[in-house]
């Protein structure tokens, strides 16, 4: 399979910066973070608040069935420049990660394709470490969840 | 048959990576994992080999049974988790995509 993301994070640096080209107008790869239903689809969270401006906030949440919040995380908008820029913080509810500071870049390569490029800074190496760890845990389960769509037959 | 690995491409592998979960929680013998997987026991016994030869999981005899372990320190060593982490945003990014595809006009 194709790699369309790529990161980089450099061994004792407590930074990552994780670029994509989409096949997407610039205008929809903006509008994908900037709707609020449509970050909702894909975040798979419900979108308390989308303050799209300067001094704005944000702030995401997941229940379960049962209503109890699984997952909950928010910040503060820095920088909000259409089509090219957010600048933004980031930080999760009863996770020890810390606040981290994102900054969004969005670029035109052509009519049809753009590109993302999401720097992400920590409070410390260890830090950034530990998200990656996360990520690894989490890319365990999401396999789990596709084997068991495969198996009911909804994938392949 | 080269069973001699890079780890990468063994945890690249939706199945394997589905393995190495069910064996991070218990030692578990081929039998127990294969019954948690609707493919044919000698496709299993084929990604244990592959596990095993990259050392993320090791076996122990037990009596007559072979029990699989997940090799925790192994799997630390993955370049800081830096793939699989790739992959959980690859995943993201491409579900971005086939939403906005929608909204696209020709």
């Amino acid at each position: 399979m194709e790699m369309k993301t790529k990161i980089a994070a450099e061994d004792g640096k407590q930074e990552m910066v994780i670029t994509r080209e989409f096949d997407l107008p610039l205008e929809l790869l903006f509008r994908a973070y900037t709707d609020l239903e449509i970050v909702e689809e894909w975040m798979t969270s419900k979108v308390v608040k989308l303050e799209n401006r300067k001094g704005g906030s944000y702030q995401l949440e997941k229940k379960d069935d049962k209503g109890n919040v699984v997952f909950a995380a928010g910040g503060v908008i820095h920088e909000f420049i259409p089509e090219r820029k957010i600048t933004r913080t980031f930080e999760m509810a009863n996770a020890p990660a810390g606040v981290q500071l994102e900054i969004y870049q969005f670029e035109r390569l052509s009519d049809d394709k753009s590109k993302l490029r999401m720097h992400v800074i920590y409070e410390s190496t260890a830090q950034r470490d530990q998200v990656m760890q996360w990520g690894f845990s989490q890319g365990i389960n999401m396999a789990h969840d596709r084997l068991q769509a495969a198996v009911a037959g909804k994938v392949k | 048959m080269n069973l001699r690995r890079d780890v990468f491409q063994a945890i690249a592998d939706p199945t394997r990576r589905a393995i190495l979960l069910l064996v991070a929680s218990q030692a578990m013998t081929a039998g127990a994992i294969a019954s948690n997987f609707d493919t044919a026991r000698p496709t299993v016994s084929k990604h244990l080999a592959i596990l095993t030869e990259c050392e993320l999981l090791s076996q122990e005899q037990n009596g007559r049974e072979i029990y699989y372990h997940f090799n925790a320190r192994k799997m630390k060593e993955v370049a800081d988790f830096i793939e699989p982490f790739r992959q959980m945003w690859e995943d993201r990014f491409n579900k971005i995509e086939t939403i906005m595809k929608k909204f696209k006009t020709k």
